[in-house]
């Protein structure tokens, strides 16, 4: 039993990881009705980030406390990253505006394609350590369960990204133009909605969403390679399919189930003669079932295609 | 150099030839005056660190030999390709290595799942390779054309598992990396051994490299309660195998092979893997001349960095084939494998080297232990 519970700790900080990832996929889809492939490269790029200003900046922060030099980076490489995501928006997307949605789809995989191999000749292939901004400790006391406080980190962060995107989103007026601009974009503009404007602040918060959780992922797992993006994004991808693409709980809701299924098969497939390689595996297995029984996902609602 | 298109079609000529012609061809590589030698190495990817290692122990032999006069009255060219860790890759930079730099032998890989890939082409085409540090079995059943210099699994995982007896623990958990022949291999014949002399294996689980989170298995794992755990796949993952280990709160010391000979093993790990054990070729504290004299050597040419057992496998396996050309005379490719095949007593960085009809190098393997971040020799095991 200690054990069953210690596997759905596993899988529930790995999936909060997944759905922070998500998050992004979700918003830009939500807003732009399509899926932004190169969302897990920019998750690559916050890492990288994170682990060169590290570098650069650890001389002059060495004095301050851990958790500030450590936010002090997640929030840099967040902005980094939303720089980053409002120019690959402008160079890539943007011009294929008007262009049927299966184009700009196709960019996006080769966006994708771009940043890893460019991130491969900028950062070479080579697998490197990610520093540990915040000393690992186990937290005592859980009476034989085991969480660090990495981990812990990672899921609070997550809780407040998503509670201040929902904020965002329902609260504020930039949150209402992106509501109006996924309703119908010619009516938003007509209301005087600046389109270009929503679509730059849509990408620059997704790709911030992403560095953030580039950094948490490679705070739990400290070794970074330019391809690392490519299955956490994948997945996240699937969870955000598996909540109903476009719905902001929906893909965290996605994102810890993807995680914990997946920490289940990984621990307890063997059991049953099957080898842990099928926890990739069976996050699209739930993706295949999800598209043919509820297509619209767990928690998105049924949309009739407007003619 | 030829142009592409030029060697292109002489391939494909030499091809159609072979049929009937064997002569077509080339019995050397290169011009008159060099020889070349074909190198293949993962200098980037997920091991990176031991491509580079033993790419930079081949370089260090091929300047060594041309310093005294080359062989046969030729310079040694060493060709590299870098294969990216990846497998696939491998077997097409051999390709490429045979047919358009018409090398005279191929040296490489590290990794036996990609040697697997080279060894077939090489045993085609009649180019003799040398793997410098491929431990599966299987890398040289597959031709007479296939070398190695280093010992291999079934050996390697029967000291790790008698050095498990021997410090008494009886009940060993196994992380195998499922992607690798080497470490299916690895952990296969510790398994056989241990639970043949009175172990038992409290757990069994598995990855794929790449993997970032074990900790699904590793919660599995800890419920048997092993006194050890062998991870034997290669350092990467065995760097986050140990962090996470920790996290769950199982103290056990890891065991693994010479795929954690690497730096980058203790970057990413740690304090973690202190206390941890592997096996491998050679250990630099080692007081021999032969061994000092290498590694000042080394030092001097590679920012002081301390060679690592792939760097002397990589140096071993070039001044092998070195000896080779020299007996043989010629680097046509029959009488070269012939004389590499009859090596004996070569007085390698990693120990005394003779192959054997198997065409494998029978050698000592040194046991290693990890202390303040440092590789500190434990004991050497005979075969």
């Amino acid at each position: 039993m200690e054990q069953f519970i210690q596997q759905l700790l596993n899988g529930l900080f790995l999936g909060a990881i997944y759905a922070l990832i998500a998050l992004g996929y979700t918003m830009v889809y939500g807003v732009l009705r399509f899926i932004n492939f190169a969302h897990g490269d920019v998750f690559m790029l916050g890492a990288f980030a994170g682990y060169y200003l590290h570098k650069a900046l650890m001389p002059l922060m060495g004095a301050l406390p851990a958790p500030i030099s450590a936010a002090v980076i997640l929030l840099l490489a967040m902005a980094i990253c939303a720089a980053l995501g409002i120019l690959i928006e402008f160079l890539a997307y943007r011009p294929l505006r008007s262009r049927p949605r299966l184009n700009v789809l196709i960019t996006a995989i080769g966006v994708s394609l771009f940043l890893e191999y460019t991130g491969q000749l900028i950062f070479g292939a080579t697998q490197r350590p990610f520093p540990e901004v915040i000393p690992k400790k186990n937290i005592e006391g859980l009476g034989g369960l085991y969480v660090s406080n990495t981990q812990v980190i990672v899921l609070v962060t997550t809780v407040a990204l998503l509670v201040a995107l929902r904020f965002i989103v329902m609260k504020t007026k930039m949150g209402l133009a992106m509501r109006a601009l996924s309703l119908n974009p010619t009516a938003a503009t007509l209301m005087g909605v600046n389109n270009s404007v929503v679509i730059s602040f849509t990408f620059g918060l997704g790709s911030a969403l992403a560095a953030a959780g580039g950094i948490l992922y490679a705070s739990l797992y400290p070794s970074i390679e330019p391809f690392m993006g490519i299955l956490p994004g994948l997945k996240a991808f699937v969870a955000a399919v598996l909540g109903g693409i476009g719905n902001i709980p929906g893909a965290a809701l996605g994102g810890l189930i993807i995680g914990i299924t997946e920490t289940l098969v990984a621990g307890y497939s063997q059991d049953i003669g099957i080898p842990s390689g099928y926890k990739d595996g069976v996050a699209f297995v739930i993706l295949i079932l999800i598209l043919l029984f509820k297509p619209s996902g767990l928690l998105g609602k049924v949309e009739r295609e407007k003619v | 150099m030829d142009f592409p298109r030029r060697s292109f079609l002489l391939t494909g000529l030499c091809g159609l030839a072979l049929a009937g012609l064997t002569q077509c061809k080339k019995s050397g590589g290169g011009d008159a005056n060099t020889i070349v030698v074909g190198e293949v190495a993962a200098l980037s990817g997920g091991t990176a660190t031991f491509g580079q290692s033993s790419h930079a122990g081949t370089q260090m032999a091929v300047d060594e030999i041309n310093a005294s006069g080359g062989l046969l009255g030729k310079k040694v060219t060493l060709i590299t390709e870098d294969d990216q860790s990846k497998q696939g890759e491998a077997g097409t930079v051999a390709k490429k290595l045979i047919s358009r730099e018409k090398i005279v032998a191929l040296l490489g890989e590290v990794a036996s799942g990609r040697s697997l890939e080279m060894a077939p082409i090489c045993q085609k085409e009649g180019v003799p390779m040398i793997s410098p540090a491929s431990t599966n079995p299987k890398v040289t059943e597959v031709g007479d054309h296939i070398f190695r210099v280093c010992f291999i699994d079934p050996f390697q995982g029967t000291v790790m598992a008698k050095f498990a007896l021997a410090r008494g623990w009886k009940k060993v958990a196994v992380m195998t990396d499922v992607k690798q022949d080497y470490s299916v291999g690895l952990s296969q014949y510790f398994k056989e051994y241990f639970t043949k002399n009175g172990g038992t294996i409290v757990g069994d689980q598995s990855y794929s490299s790449g993997d970032k989170d074990f900790k699904a298995q590793l919660t599995k794992l800890k419920e048997g309660a092993p006194d050890a755990i062998l991870a034997s796949g290669y350092y990467n993952e065995t760097g986050l195998i140990a962090v996470q280990c920790r996290e769950l709160g199982i103290s056990a010391p890891l065991l693994g092979g010479d795929g954690w000979d690497s730096p980058s093993l203790v970057e990413v790990a740690g304090k973690a893997i202190e206390g941890s054990f592997f096996s491998n070729h050679f250990s630099a504290e080692d007081k021999a001349p032969i061994i000092q004299n290498f590694i000042t050597k080394y030092k001097e040419k590679n920012d002081g960095k301390t060679p690592d057992a792939m760097a002397a496998l990589g140096y071993d396996s070039m001044m092998i084939l070195g000896a080779a050309i020299k007996k043989a005379g010629t680097t046509e490719g029959k009488a070269l494998r012939d004389a590499i095949a009859t090596t004996k007593d070569h007085a390698g960085i990693t120990g005394v080297i003779s192959l054997d009809e198997k065409r494998n190098a029978n050698k000592p393997a040194v046991i290693l232990t990890i202390k303040d971040g440092n590789f500190v020799y434990v004991e050497t095991v005979a075969p």
